[in-house]
């Protein structure tokens, strides 16, 4: 069954068709590459399936329901959360806070029992904190739950921008170059990272990447942007061939 | 690990509270024995509302990350309500009873005030609250000037005009006389219930910062777009912190009615300069740090008062201006938070185009 399904979404801007007629149907449990050469609308795509922009036309679907032209915090409440190609964390919190923005709107309790330090505030921010330390585990960033976000060396504040969003327990994860400037050792970690996330929280990635290693190793179908039309769509085998391909890329 | 965390913010916190209970027992140690000049102790009351004006300012510009220019604006509306709620109640009910009521309506009438001007601003992607609140503050005290309210056996009348249009009956009182403001008051201020309020306030922001809305409210300081897409509502947590960060300023401005006898709306003390002069406070404290601001309203609100003997002294209090100004322009959080505010400005010139999200 489709996940996520997406037609027809275009957006232009000023006189530049920055995405255009952009399809995609990805399946739950799958792990989904979108790459292109720089500039081929592929962030767009994803400020588009998360309410950044609204689109000029097409429709987005996730799980049957029609999200088209919801706002950002609904969007990410209806089960989509993602990174950020340019790292977008809470820098002057800690790293546990930060997970623990992303937990917000699954564990509650009052303004008043916040201010007041009634029971449920000690009761939720304890779950709160083992859950956080729960996922910052997964990423091996536990002994840095006291950091500042911004003293976090580049690598793990990528990492900590996925558990963030994994902690909002989404449907559905964007990974925005989730290697950019990491070492070769760092990307190999990443990529047993992402699939571990997969199995273990039965997620459905789309994560776009310029590191071919990565998307071959990891992604099992694909699409290729370029001027924000769609190249090639397909089982990352076969697309990676697609002379088209192969030509876009080389002749980058 | 966290067992670890959680003790050094309440060991923080806790520093603070003792900070203020420290000063406080100084000062009843000073008064019983004679060591303190009758010109300070009138200074006592008026420190415990800048200390409040500067924490409670703190939470919108240091925690939210928003330029308020206007918070004398909130502490106006709330020293006028309590002032007209203690008015009119005199002799009707116990002293401190009175006073706590006054205390509660300057708090909502100026949290309630908060959220009317937060709802548009607040909404908009871009920092105009600067511009508003400035402009609110200006109209709030300029609107108090020609306000007549008076009192008679067939309840309230008001007026814009003067004290005759009010067509006040034989018994009939003038409470609110325009520019000539409130007068005969209570005096139900003192210091003791300055720093009462001040552990109040305190206890009401620390926790709030340390608590789940605390951290949705520092995570939109931080990065809104990120907060966004993290599921957090950005108006509402917003407004939750301005509204706040209101009522404390309108507790404040209670607190600052009931030490006068007569109540009026002047540029010195509810102008602009008022604003900008708590801000300051805010800025030489460290934006975002709560004890700073209670140390630095403090320091600068003595200063003056402590250099009155020398002739000079202007002198003095220009160089700390200075000096003042440099902290501001250098000190790496202000760096830090000017460029927040920058990227806000420029993304917000109206006409340019939405930024790039990357
Ligand atoms: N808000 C905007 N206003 C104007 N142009 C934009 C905006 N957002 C994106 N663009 C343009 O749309 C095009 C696609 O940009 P996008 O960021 O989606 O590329 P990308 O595929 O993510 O590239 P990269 O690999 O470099 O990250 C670019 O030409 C970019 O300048
Ligand atoms: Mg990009």
């Amino acid at each position: 069954m489709s996940l996520l399904e997406v037609k027809n979404l275009t957006i232009s801007f000023g006189g530049l068709r920055a995405v255009d007629d952009f399809n995609i149907d990805i399946k739950r449990g799958q792990l989904y590459g979108l790459i292109g050469p720089n500039g081929a609308g592929k962030t767009t795509v994803f400020n588009l399936l998360t309410g950044v922009y609204k689109p000029d036309e097409g429709i987005i679907k996730l799980e049957d329901k029609d999200i088209t032209g919801l706002k950002t915090i609904d969007i990410n409440k209806a089960g989509i959360a993602r990174t950020f190609q340019n790292i977008r964390l809470f820098k002057d919190l800690t790293v546990l806070d930060n997970v623990k923005v992303g937990l917000h709107n699954h564990y509650r309790y009052s303004t008043i029992e916040g201010i007041f330090r009634l029971p449920k505030y000690y009761k939720v921010e304890k779950a709160m904190d083992e859950r956080a330390m729960e996922l910052l585990k997964v990423f091996e960033l536990d002994g840095e739950a006291d950091y500042l976000a911004s003293n976090l060396p580049y690598g793990k504040q990528r990492k900590l921008e996925i558990a963030r969003a994994l902690a909002t327990e989404p449907r559905l994860l964007l990974l925005d170059e989730p290697a950019a400037g990491m070492n070769p050792n760092e990307t190999g970690e990443l990529m047993d990272t992402i699939r571990f996330v997969r199995d273990k929280f039965d997620m459905t990635i789309l994560l776009i990447e310029h590191d071919m290693k990565l998307v071959s190793g990891i992604c099992e179908a694909l699409t290729v942007l370029n001027f924000g039309r769609i190249l090639a769509q397909g089982q990352t085998s076969t697309v990676l061939n697609d002379p088209q391909v192969i030509t876009a890329y080389l002749g980058e | 690990m966290k067992k670890m965390k959680m003790t050094k913010t309440a060991k923080n916190n806790f520093v603070t509270y003792f900070i203020v209970l420290i000063a406080y027992i100084l000062v009843q140690i000073l008064l019983k024995s004679g060591h303190m000049s009758s010109l300070m102790e009138g200074l006592l009351v008026p420190l415990c509302i800048y200390v409040m004006l500067a924490v409670s300012l703190n939470l919108t510009v240091g925690i939210l990350g928003e330029l308020s220019l206007g918070h004398a604006g909130f502490m106006c509306v709330g020293a006028f309500s309590g002032a007209f709620f203690s008015k009119c109640m005199d002799g009707a009910m116990p002293d401190g009873i009175r006073f706590f009521i006054a205390l509660l309506i300057g708090a909502a009438v100026a949290g309630v005030f908060g959220i009317v001007i937060g709802i548009p601003v607040l909404r908009l992607k871009g920092d105009y609250l600067a511009i508003v609140t400035l402009a609110f503050g200006e109209i709030i005290k300029n609107l108090v000037n020609v306000l007549y309210i008076g009192k008679d056996n067939n309840g309230f009348h008001f007026s814009m005009k003067d004290s005759i249009s009010l067509h006040l009956g034989e018994e009939g009182q003038v409470i609110v006389n325009g520019a000539q403001g409130i007068t005969g008051t209570p005096h139900d201020a003192s210091f003791t219930a300055g720093v009462l309020l001040i552990f109040i306030s305190l206890f009401i922001i620390l926790n709030l910062i340390n608590s789940r809305d605390g951290r949705a409210i520092m995570s939109i300081r931080d990065n809104r777009i990120a907060a966004e897409s993290t599921g957090i509502n950005i108006t509402k947590y917003k407004l939750m912190a301005f509204s706040i960060s209101a009522a404390i300023a309108g507790v404040a401005g209670v607190l600052y009615a009931h030490n006068l006898s007569t109540l009026t709306a002047l540029p010195k003390n509810f102008g602009y300069n008022m604003s900008i002069m708590i801000l300051v406070f805010v800025v030489l404290g460290g934006i975002g740090n709560i004890r700073g601001s209670i140390i630095s309203a403090v320091i600068l609100t003595l200063l003056p008062e402590l250099l009155r003997g020398l002739s000079d002294y202007r002198m003095l209090i220009y160089a700390i201006v200075l000096i003042a100004m440099m902290l501001f322009n250098w000190s790496p959080k202000a760096i830090e938070w000017k460029d927040k505010l920058k990227e806000k400005y420029f993304s917000k010139i109206p006409f340019r185009k939405e930024k790039e999200v990357k």
